[in-house]
């Protein structure tokens, strides 16, 4: 089964890759950064719902918070294997790190669906 | 005395020297290599930091205040300014491999190295701002 989806995970991280290197940085620089520091006024609490009263915005924060998830297990289960030598986990790595990212998939669905 | 023989198995053993785990410090890019492998973790990181901002809108404005106050304190700014560091390196990382992973021909001719990387600059940029100003404006 693992080598039949081995395409589709590798869609995924390169698809998360991008998402991550054109939309992170700005989204860091902001909600970490100028938000907290002051530099910039957070956004308000009624102003984000109005935000996500657009479906748009739902299919925009279901991506950006998926896709680079995936990205992350792909290259992290990698990682794992080559720096750390870990080789002979190879199943158990996989298993942790797609399952993780299922799982806040499964998450931000959710709440984008059930949010007013 | 016996007279059997004494076998014993043969079991081949591929050669491989032992390399350290820290093998990626003696060579500078092999450290850059791993730590662009790295960064994966900060996208993981601040994936969850919107997912749990997320979860903050939907439970309510205390929940979301709590979220605000979370994020001004100084363990989670340190861990904010070291992500932005990694997720720009992503970034640049990420824009000068494309054309390396992606090799895009227009009329029966390679289009150049530095076009499909300029392109990629040039989105990262108007993005920013797009998402800036809608953030900014607040709906």
């Amino acid at each position: 089964m693992m080598r039949r989806i081995t395409p589709l995970l590798w869609l995924l991280f390169s698809a998360g890759g991008t998402v991550a290197a054109l939309l992170f940085p700005v989204h860091l620089f902001l909600t970490g950064l100028a938000f907290p520091l002051g530099w910039l006024d957070a956004p308000s609490y009624e102003s984000l719902h109005r935000l996500l009263a657009h479906p748009v915005i739902r299919l925009y924060l279901f991506v950006l918070i998926s896709l680079p998830l995936f990205h992350w297990a792909h290259r992290f289960r990698y990682t794992l294997y080559d720096g750390l030598q870990l080789k002979h986990l190879t199943e158990l790595i996989a298993v942790l790190c797609y399952g993780a990212a299922l799982l806040g998939t499964a998450m931000t669905a959710y709440l984008l669906w059930t949010i007013p | 005395m016996s007279t059997e023989p004494h076998y014993t198995l043969y079991h081949p053993r591929w050669y491989r020297r032992r390399v350290s785990v820290w093998w990626w410090l003696q060579n500078r890019s092999y450290t850059a290599f791993v730590l662009r492998e790295l960064t994966s973790v900060f996208v993981a990181f601040f994936a969850v930091v919107y997912l749990w901002q997320l979860r903050a809108l939907a439970q309510g404005p205390e929940a979301y205040a709590q979220f605000l106050a979370r994020l001004k304190t100084p363990r989670l700014l340190a861990l904010d300014t070291v992500a932005f560091l990694f997720v720009l390196f992503h970034a640049i990382t990420w824009f000068n491999l494309t054309p390396k992973a992606m090799v895009v021909r227009l009329r029966g001719k390679r289009v150049p190295d530095w076009a499909i990387v300029g392109l990629n600059y040039a989105a990262w940029f108007v993005l920013s701002w797009v998402v800036a100003f809608i953030l900014l404006r607040g709906g």
